[in-house]
């Protein structure tokens, strides 16, 4: 049976979640590899939730969060954007390969956005493989460089 | 992290809930399936699907589950939560469970819709059920608030767009502040000449309204005033004015006006767009409200140079009073309305147009000023050098629609350029060249008044402009323009002289708007204006509860659309009122004092200024009211004290665990 990538997306509820839902009143067909959790805010998204996703299993995660100056919550996706750069130094050093964590900005009208994000990181994810953990022995040195 | 293993005690019984939306799910997905796998999951008592969940006959499913079955989470596989939610919770609410007990799984828009009929669909579905029923377990009972709200509004902002609120609220006889930064209240209104498209004068209309908040006995008018602070919350913030000093007593004036007849120092009057002069004791224009002068402390000589008080000396209801200081007052309000309107756009930076150098190009404003009967030419038009135009030239968009400085189209420029064209034909009977990108004339009457103005012999060019230079050729004596742009409709490079240039500039947030943001704890749009709660189903609340904006501080727009933004948020803020409490938001952040360590982290990064630091017990507390539930502050919280209500960690996690078994 061919590889079936699974992915966990985190979505603001305000323009993320809108716009996905949006793809879906278009009836705009993306990938069936994404299952959504809605948050309030894209800065409300714990590292340990990405974290938790690989550990349960999953090969990727897409988080997505207002356009840039469009936050509900005044600046929240600036926090987002700022915790996922430094969440990714963590994850390369944990061996987790980079399109793996995808950031998207997708509004409340851009079903494209949220569309083509989902068949985009389906598509990385499934050309890497599925996400094998503890890749790099903790505490072996290697992996902190 | 915390851990998943703490559940609660109870006896965990969830009701699983998987709708056909007719055809729209069951179409793609295989619901029996659906409902068959969540039946297997752990604490779930009963799965069940049905051909409408959100149809009465749906609802009495879970409704008498909840009563027979002792069911005590419900889990709502349907379309998106952004739809039926709040239905469902008042299915819960009706039965006698927690609203909050209640989880939907979003299988139409986010999975039935999105995707091929097939086995694929059907497995997304029952990982999103599943993702549910995980959560469902670790939902609490969430008590929802009520706040009282203090019967008194505050209206930031005396212009149009204030005066009309503060009329409408004192109207239904409620409390209204009005504070104003400027000596009178009018705000760039009154200094319209005419306005578009019925030529209407616009002193005529305004003042009316002007003397009403005056006379109001509901309208406490603080003009020359400042707010610079605000605290608290909805129904009960409290605001810091300060009072400047007038160096006038209010209570003595009677606004005979001779302190401004005697005083000998002139300086560029504002109000005037510093093309006219007015005294260092002065009202910004004859008809203001209130009719009390102020003396300008950097402007006065007795305060400059310690001599004069020639206004003291002839002032019978001796209300000069040197010694006045500012002062500081505490208003409480249970309600806020911003009318902090616009600047306009300052064209010096684009050089090409030579505004500040040439003398004869003048700003929309500046043109309104020199068209008013009470303007610094008495509404007669002149040249610098005294002359009347001959002709004028009205360029559009200057500083919108421009990738260098705002790209947004500021509204109100289209017409207010016809309006030119027809005045100045009026007063002048020269010739009107309208430089034009597009013509945006959207609005009652408006495109029958672009009509007229055709009518009238204008010259429409469609083209940008590129430069003014000086006319250089010697065939002139006098001084005249020439304005280079392309005429897009015969495409070519033209050239028109005229005598005087109107540039119709833009309209901008206010230069101190990101200051009034912090205080108010409002967002901004990218363009730096305001920002509504909803861009089009509430252009008028914000995310701060209690705050309201209302014309241009939200965006450009004309008089007809600020006065009905302004009537608009008078009616929230008088609901508000009249109930005497309201309803807040049940999703906030709380903090388990237990474990907060005391590092401040979360109250620096929460946009509301919701969390403050108790020194007694040295932890971290959220006020309720104030808090949003974006849970920024609990994904930062480096000791996993901080939770969000109906978002929490554990939630989350399980959710996590749920989607990817």
């Amino acid at each position: 049976m061919s590889f079936e990538p699974k992915i966990v997306a985190f979505l603001c509820n305000w323009c993320s979640y809108a716009g996905a839902d949006l793809a879906g009143v278009s009836r705009a067909k993306c990938a069936p590899n994404v299952m959504s959790i809605r948050l309030m805010c894209s800065g409300g998204l714990e590292p340990a939730f990405v974290l938790k996703a690989f550990k349960e299993g999953a090969d990727g995660v897409l988080v997505c969060g207002c356009n840039l100056g469009d936050c509900h919550y005044i600046d929240g996706n600036y926090k987002t954007l700022m915790r996922m750069t430094l969440l990714k130094k963590l994850t390369r050093q944990l061996g987790i390969e980079e399109p793996r964590i995808r950031l998207q900005w997708v509004c409340a009208s851009c079903a494209e956005d949220f569309v083509s994000a989902v068949n985009k990181i389906t598509e990385d994810v499934r050309a890497l493989g599925p996400y094998r953990q503890n890749k790099v022995e903790v505490g072996s040195g290697s992996a902190i460089s | 992290m915390s851990s998943l293993k703490g559940k609660p005690d109870e006896d965990i019984k969830i009701g699983v809930y998987v709708c056909h939306c007719g055809h729209n799910i069951a179409s793609t997905v295989n619901v029996e399936e659906v409902a068959q796998h969540a039946k297997g999951l752990e604490n779930v008592s009963v799965a069940r699907d049905y051909l409408y969940m959100c149809s009465s006959k749906g609802q009495n499913l879970i409704r008498q589950d909840i009563m027979q079955l002792g069911i005590n989470r419900v889990v709502v596989a349907a379309c998106s939560p952004r739809l039926y939610e709040q239905t469902f919770q008042n299915v819960l609410r009706e039965s006698g469970l927690n609203p909050y007990l209640l989880q939907i799984a979003n299988i139409r828009e986010q999975c039935a819709w999105c995707h091929e009929h097939g086995p694929l669909a059907t497995e997304k579905a029952n990982r999103l059920v599943s993702g549910a029923i995980k959560r469902v377990i670790h939902h609490s009972s969430i008590e929802e608030q009520t706040v009282p709200i203090f019967p008194a509004t505050l209206v930031i902002g005396g212009g149009i767009a204030g005066i009309q609120a503060a009329l409408e609220i004192a109207n239904s006889q409620q409390i209204v502040y009005l504070v104003e930064r400027e000596p009178s209240i009018g705000g760039h209104m009154a200094q319209f000449d005419k306005t578009f498209p019925t030529l209407d004068c616009s002193a005529c209309i305004l003042t009316p309204k002007m003397n009403e908040v005056a006379r109001s006995p509901y309208i406490r008018l603080m003009t020359y005033s400042e707010v610079v602070d605000v605290s608290g919350y909805v129904g009960n913030f409290t605001v810091k004015v300060r009072r400047k000093a007038r160096y006038i007593d209010e209570d003595k004036c009677v606004g005979c006006g001779i302190c401004i007849e005697k005083c000998p120092w002139s300086t560029d009057s504002e109000f005037d767009a510093d093309l006219g002069l007015r005294k260092a004791v002065y009202t910004p224009f004859p008809q203001a409200i209130p009719n009390i002068p102020v003396i300008d402390r950097e402007r006065c000589v007795y305060f400059l140079k310690g001599k004069c008080k020639a206004c003291e000396k002839f002032c019978e209801a001796q209300a000069v009073n040197f010694q006045q200081e500012d002062l500081y007052i505490d208003l409480q309000v249970g309600a806020i309305i911003v009318a902090t309107g616009y600047d306009v756009f300052d064209p010096t930076p684009i050089s090409q147009y030579g505004y500040g150098n040439l003398p004869n190009v003048f700003t929309s404003l500046e043109f309104e000023r020199l068209c008013s009967p009470s303007g610094p030419t008495a509404g007669q038009l002149k040249l610098a050098d005294g002359r009347e135009p001959k002709s004028l030239a009205v360029v559009h968009c200057v500083g919108s629609r421009d990738q260098n400085f705002n790209a947004y189209c500021s509204r109100v420029c289209c017409m207010h350029s016809l309006k030119y064209s027809h005045l100045f034909k009026e007063k002048t009977g020269g010739e009107v060249y309208q430089i034009y990108i597009d013509m945006r004339c959207a609005g009652k009457a408006y495109e029958e008044f672009y009509e007229r103005v055709q009518g009238e012999h204008v010259n429409f060019i469609r083209g940008k402009l590129a430069s003014i230079t000086p006319d250089m050729s010697d065939s002139v004596d006098e001084e005249k323009l020439v304005l280079t742009c392309e005429d897009t409709l015969l495409g070519n490079i033209i050239n028109v002289t005229v005598d005087m240039v109107v540039l119709g500039v833009a309209l901008k947030p206010r230069s101190d708007s990101e200051k009034v943001a912090q205080i108010l704890r409002l967002g901004r749009s990218r363009d730096g204006f305001f920002m509504e709660r909803h861009p089009k189903l509430d252009p008028v609340a914000t995310m701060s509860e209690g705050i309201f904006i209302v014309g241009c501080c939200q965006g450009p727009k004309d008089i007809p659309d600020t006065v009905a933004q302004a009537s608009a948020a008078a009616a929230r803020a008088l609901a508000m009122v009249v109930r005497g409490k309201m309803d807040t938001g049940a999703i906030t952040a709380s903090i388990d004092e237990n474990i907060c360590s005391a590092c401040k982290v979360c109250s620096a990064l929460c946009p509301y200024g919701a969390i403050f630091f108790d020194e007694t017990s040295n932890v971290s507390r959220v006020n309720r009211i104030l808090c949003k539930g974006c849970n920024v502050c609990g994904a930062a919280c480096p000791s996993g004290a901080i939770s969000t209500r109906n978002f929490s960690e554990t939630q989350i996690l399980a959710e996590i665990e749920g989607v990817l078994v």
